[in-house]
């Protein structure tokens, strides 16, 4: 069979991603920059039987998906920064009551209004805090459109294995950009399916007993079994408890079953690291201009490499922390004031300082901007 | 069956305090429910948050229990998941109509099949008597030491505004009434907002001296009339009861449906 070749927009990326991995049912409100995904999907979803909904903000947005969710589909919005903010405590609640879905961030300049069609990578704190309450969250993210239909397939295959919502954390020059895609056959890629309770029609289903595997078999809201849904601390029935023994159990399963699994929810990838004595750490459109400006020592002997996360949250410590061993020189690269360098700092020790180089005016950070921060860092001026 | 068969007894007691006037609601409610002919199965109950919103988990039907003011919102993603089902959401007036207003004029205006019961005890009653957009001028409640000088929102011109292809109101006084307009409610083909106005002695009846339970039930009967109760034309102070709007109007997941359909006759034909 010949390749599924494609020229088309991050945004059109998107939403292929998300029609591969069974998306069903979508809610939004428009925003720049990431209103294309709701017009498109306004077409494609009921072409194939699923459906679209323009709700009056992005609150009602986030909470209709989650109630399509539970009744069994697999459910998407997409939004920006303002948007995103309206988003927080409907976020919670899905977190709360462990409801499936995947929310596209595509980041522009913050706070308030910000720049709406500039890129910003502003928003990587707020993926991860944004909600009040002790909490985890899956934000994952990509620099090219390949890897966002890849990454996007991934967010919803996450979203069902741990009932959770997944922020795809993308930006606005990814999302406004063209480039080759090539989409895969179906079955190239594996899609997770949701788990459903094997638990027989008449008989009692506890939508939040925990299996030994920690994972919770569902079954589709008004369907077969009846249950209580609720966003307070709830028991194995879904009823509100205020017994502090139920309130712990849930809060660490609900942290646990994610930061106990960050390895396996690690996504990055590696350029060009093997030899490299300074090492680049980037994601989303960052990372491009870290490829470029890395591939360009390269040609003149320099000993560069890029670590390029693909998963933000929970934030592959480990990785990052094993990668850095060894390096002259680490040098994180992002579009806002040092969110994810924080992270970086957290947990490496080796070498000892880690550098930023960032921009946070509007402007994609540009190969030259990264290079003349490595300068002044190897002390070499500007 | 009785309603005590529609009931989770395993979470009981409920949490209302003597004499409030949600358990009437509910109470009439199932029995709409029963009347409509409907299964268990059959039944979706949405809600947020306040002391009405914790109804569902009372309810042996498909519940869920969301966020403050965002019940009709979440009802719209259970409905267009599965359009079979009859979802009704009971809400509050501060949940409906302070912070879920938007939710509400849209639910309204997208004529969606979702039956809303609003009950009206014109206070926040959960977190301890604060007045909400349903508290009438001048009124006591413990945000409005002086009297409020804000001023309710008829209901009833709300929901036509929007668009409420159906819309009543009643009082827990006229249970009877209250039945056969939640029952035509839930039939409704279409967005139905009912407003049942419901007494909260421990907070707006206690702040502004109406008395007991009894007393303030005795007073619904007193304050309102019939729509088109020559009454009304002496004293226009008086509440109409009744049903405002009854119409037919295409409805939101009937269309969706048909959307796509007409999308596949349309590619088989080419």
């Amino acid at each position: 069979m010949r390749a599924n070749v494609r020229f088309m927009q991050g945004n059109e990326a998107i939403v292929e991603g998300a029609l591969y991995a069974g998306l069903h049912f979508y809610a939004g409100y428009p925003i720049t920059p990431s209103t294309e995904i709701a017009e498109i999907l306004s077409e494609r979803l009921p072409m194939i039987g699923g459906k679209f909904v323009q709700m009056e903000d992005e609150i009602a947005s986030m909470c209709a998906i989650i109630g399509a969710s539970l009744t069994g589909f697999k459910v998407m919005t997409a939004t920006s920064g303002p948007g995103f903010s309206l988003m927080q405590e409907a976020i919670g609640y899905a977190i709360m009551t462990e409801v499936p879905s995947v929310v596209v961030n595509v980041q522009r300049g913050g706070p308030g209004t910000g720049l709406p069609t500039s890129v910003a990578q502003g928003d990587v704190m707020q993926a991860r805090w944004g909600t009040h309450g002790d909490h985890s969250i899956i934000a994952l993210t990509a620099s090219n459109l390949q890897d966002a239909f890849y990454v996007t397939v991934d967010a919803f295959n996450l979203a069902e294995t741990f009932r959770t919502p997944v922020i795809l954390l993308f930006d606005e020059v990814l999302a406004h950009m063209r480039e080759k895609i090539v989409i895969p056959q179906p079955g190239d890629i594996e899609v997770v399916e949701r788990l459903r309770t094997s638990v027989p029609e008449g008989t009692n289903y506890h939508p939040y007993l925990v299996r030994e595997d920690g994972r919770l078999p569902m079954s589709d809201f008004g369907g077969k079994h009846r249950y209580n849904v609720t966003g307070l601390v709830h028991d194995m029935w879904g009823f509100p408890s205020s017994d502090p023994k139920v309130a712990y159990d849930l809060i660490h399963h609900l942290v646990d079953k994610l930061e106990h699994r960050a390895d396996v929810i690690a996504r990055y990838k590696e350029h060009y690291t093997k030899d490299a004595e300074v090492l680049l750490i980037s994601y989303g459109s960052s990372a491009r201009s870290a490829l470029q400006m890395v591939e360009d020592r390269r040609k003149r002997g320099g000993k560069v490499g890029l670590l390029e996360l693909q998963s933000l949250w929970p934030f592959p410590g480990k990785t990052v922390r094993k990668k850095c061993v060894g390096r002259s020189h680490v040098l994180v690269v992002e579009m806002n004031m040092g969110q994810i360098c924080q992270e970086v700092k957290k947990v490496v020790s080796e070498p000892e300082q880690v550098f930023l180089a960032n921009r946070f005016d509007g402007v994609l950070i540009s190969p030259t901007d990264i290079l003349q921060q490595l300068n002044m860092i190897q002390g070499k001026g500007v | 069956m009785a309603v005590k068969d529609y009931l989770r007894k395993r979470f009981f007691p409920q949490i209302w305090c003597p004499g409030c006037g949600h358990g009437i609601v509910m109470a009439n409610m199932i029995r709409a429910i029963e009347l409509n002919g409907l299964k268990k199965d059959e039944v979706v109950v949405v809600s947020g948050i306040g002391c009405s919103s914790r109804m569902p988990g009372y309810l042996d039907f498909h519940t869920l229990h969301t966020l403050h003011g965002r019940a009709l919102a979440f009802a719209t993603g259970v409905k267009m998941g599965r359009p079979e089902l009859t979802v009704i959401v009971p809400m509050g007036d501060g949940d409906a109509l302070a912070i879920g207003g938007n939710h509400l004029i849209h639910a309204a205006r997208r004529n969606m099949d979702l039956t809303a019961i609003i009950m009206n005890n014109s206070i926040y009653g959960m977190t301890g008597g604060q007045y909400s957009p349903m508290t009438p001028f001048a009124k006591n409640a413990t945000t409005a030491p002086f009297g409020n000088i804000e001023h309710a929102i008829d209901l009833m011109e709300l929901a036509m505004g929007a668009g409420a292809s159906f819309a009543a109101r009643t009082t827990t006084y006229h249970a009877k009434e209250m039945i056969k307009i939640i029952s035509k409610a839930i039939k409704h083909k279409g967005f139905a907002i009912v407003e049942v106005m419901s007494q909260c002695p421990t907070y707006y009846g206690r702040k502004n001296k109406l008395g007991s339970a009894v007393d303030m039930m005795k007073g619904f009967k007193e304050d309102t009339v019939p729509i088109g109760s020559k009454k009304k034309a002496n004293n226009p102070d008086l509440i109409e009861r009744g049903i405002f709007v009854e119409e037919k109007r295409p409805e939101y997941s009937t269309s969706y449906l048909e959307l796509i359909e007409k999308y596949r006759a349309e590619r088989q034909v080419q």
